[in-house]
């Protein structure tokens, strides 16, 4: 391939945005402070980012089965997830496993639970999943109340170490992309997401078990904010009952900055990990430049809409 | 079968008026001494900016869109009425107005670029949250003394919250279920090419609802400062899922321009509710959202039950 089909190719993809953003802003704060700290930076957004590229990873897949496909859930299940690893851990570090495995298990159940009010009750997806959402944070603001454990040494050792100079979570992140990439290109089950994003009608009639990709695909989100949950608690020292908030816009924001189709069927992975990391360093840009937490969130919000108004909405005929 | 179907859709349009019937009964039968015009009024004091914040949500709705940032923009509002509406009414005013015209080029550029509504008023929810935290960086303002004594109003007989409700209710029923621009508006959801033949415009239907959402957050947002006399950034930011939720316990759903402004009324007081009833009951409040969130399922749950013995009562008639 010669160099300029090359280029044409890459720029046809709907991923190089994000990471072209990330990277312009990244070099524009480096500019404005000389140099100095860019490399903390990123590290910082490596670090930060991975917490939004593992919970945008589940609401992609969700949101590729369809339009309405969206799940409310998320940050309730972070936080529950939160409250019941660092409690089943017990700041013990032989039970670390037992505690990561009690923060999939909330969110196997959750998913279950969204996907079983979908399919009885036949409502929209985003009710079903605003509905679980009450009940489980008010689940876990019930049951966390008070409760402040501290993550175990080790596994806090892990979520904030670093191998040369690239933090431990961001390389074992990357490493779940990759390997969520083979799944959504390369297996059946992935195949089957896109398939029933694009015409489900169609996909149905093709034979694929519609319903049991849809739980499978409901059950991965809310596995992978569980995930996400028990990650973030041993980051920040332990669980806190709203540490799931950012997260409700902030998953679906780093999927559609990605390049993902938002009337489904046309996923994208790179997407997310540009997207999570170019959001976080506007936000250390605007930092440097001064800014208050008003003009972020403001100017956050109109490169959101400036990137789907660009990215021009609905080219999936229906 | 016309009869058949008749019986259902009553049974539907009922089914807000009695599930908030319930609740204030079982609220009654434990605390007779709420049966009382103050008590009444406690009880429903802070449904009327909830009520108007789901109408909001209703129009939107309607159109087959949802709006992700109504609690921001409501919690905006609220900020302008504890400011600017105080301090100099004109800029108050004039600032108001701009936030319903912003609402309406929002449903501008969401027609004419085919966007996904709920991609532009996420981007949107994060513009006016910034906004917010630029206007009032602290809690604080003092709300208009004219709001003060609207919200505190005490009308003879019937307490003022019920008065206000059944006064909005009205008013929107007739505005979109009983006019003919109103059944146009509503047609815009159901069958928008259909509309378009007939020759209204979509680009102002859309413009149209999207200016009246506007218009209902920003009385929300007086309503609320009205009643708790002072602001903050994050005051109503729950409305975004409550509204959502008091819309579709009210009978609305997401396609087809079907919604009833009287349902949506009765269940954004239903969802208001649950707090008193829990604290009836001696349950600590940190269950509140987890009631809101049973009644939701609860209530799906039935009308998912009436639709399913309606189609079986058709198929065994046909």
């Amino acid at each position: 391939m010669s160099p300029a089909a090359f280029l044409r190719d890459l720029f046809a993809r709907p991923w190089i945005w994000a990471w072209l953003g990330a990277v312009a802003v990244w070099l524009t704060t480096a500019a404005v402070t000389q140099g100095q700290g860019a490399p903390e930076v990123l590290r910082a957004a490596l670090t930060f980012g991975t917490f939004f590229v593992v919970v945008g990873i589940g609401q992609m897949f969700v949101i590729t089965t369809g339009p309405g496909n969206i799940d409310l859930s998320v940050p309730a299940t972070i936080a529950l997830s939160g409250v019941v690893s660092m409690q089943v851990m017990g700041g013990q570090d032989a039970r670390i496993v037992l505690g990561l495995a009690a923060a999939l298990g909330v969110g196997l159940g959750v998913g279950l639970f969204n996907f079983a009010l979908i399919r009885l009750l036949r409502i929209p997806p985003i009710i079903a999943t605003l509905s679980a959402a009450f009940l489980v944070q008010s689940t876990a603001i019930a049951y966390g109340r008070g409760l402040r454990v501290r993550p175990p040494q080790a596994f806090s050792d892990f979520t904030t170490g670093s191998l040369f100079g690239v933090p431990l979570l961001a390389l074992c992140v990357g490493g779940l992309a990759v390997a969520m990439g083979v799944v959504l290109h390369r297996t059946l089950y992935g195949r089957a997401v896109l398939a029933i994003g694009q015409n489900q009608r169609a996909a149905r009639l093709a034979g694929l078990p519609v319903e049991r990709v849809r739980c499978a695909t409901y059950v991965l989100c809310a596995v992978f904010a569980g995930l996400n949950g028990a990650l973030l608690a041993g980051f920040s020292g332990g669980s806190s009952l709203n540490m799931g908030e950012e997260f409700l816009l902030g998953s679906i924001a780093v999927v559609v900055i990605g390049g993902t189709s938002v009337a489904g069927g046309f996923a994208n992975l790179p997407g997310i990990w540009g997207a999570a990391l170019f959001l976080f360093l506007l936000v250390t840009m605007l930092n440097t430049f001064g800014a208050g937490a008003g003009v972020r969130l403001i100017l956050t919000g109109l490169i959101i809409i400036a990137v789907i108004t660009a990215a021009g909405g609905r080219k999936v005929g229906r | 079968m016309i009869a058949l179907l008749l019986s259902r859709r009553t049974l539907r349009a009922l089914l807000p008026a009695v599930s908030l019937t319930l609740l204030l009964g079982t609220i009654f039968w434990l605390q007779p001494r709420a049966m009382s015009y103050m008590g009444l009024n406690l009880l429903l004091n802070l449904a009327v900016p909830i009520a108007l914040a789901t109408l909001a949500q209703l129009f939107i709705l309607a159109v087959n869109d949802l709006d992700l940032s109504i609690g921001a923009y409501v919690s905006f509002a609220a900020c302008i009425g504890a400011t600017w509406l105080n301090d100099a009414p004109l800029l108050g005013v004039a600032a108001l107005a701009g936030c319903i015209v912003v609402y309406a080029l929002l449903g501008a550029l969401i027609h004419l670029r085919d966007l996904p509504a709920i991609v532009v008023t996420l981007g949107m929810s994060f513009v006016w949250m910034g906004c917010a935290v630029l206007l009032l960086p602290t809690p604080g303002g003092s709300a208009p003394g004219w709001i003060r004594a609207v919200m505190t109003w005490r009308p003879p007989y019937v307490p003022f919250a019920v008065l206000a409700s059944v006064v909005i209710a009205l008013v929107v029923h007739f505005g979109l279920m009983r006019t003919a621009y109103g059944a146009v508006l509503r047609g815009a959801g159901g069958n928008p090419r259909a509309v378009a033949r007939a020759g209204w415009s979509l680009l102002r239907v859309k413009m149209t609802m999207y200016a009246l959402a506007g218009l209902f957050g920003v009385l929300a947002g007086l309503a609320l400062v009205g009643l708790t006399t002072s602001a903050d950034a994050n005051i109503a930011l729950r409305y975004t899922l409550l509204s959502i939720a008091g819309a579709i316990l009210g009978g609305a759903e997401f396609t087809g321009g079907r919604v009833s402004p009287i349902g949506a009324v009765l269940g954004a007081l239903t969802l208001a509710l649950a707090g008193a009833f829990l604290s009836f009951l001696r349950i600590p409040p940190d269950w509140q959202i987890g009631v809101q969130g049973g009644i939701l399922i609860l209530v799906l749950a039935l009308r998912a039950l009436i639709d399913r013995a309606g189609s079986a009562r058709a198929g065994a008639a046909r």
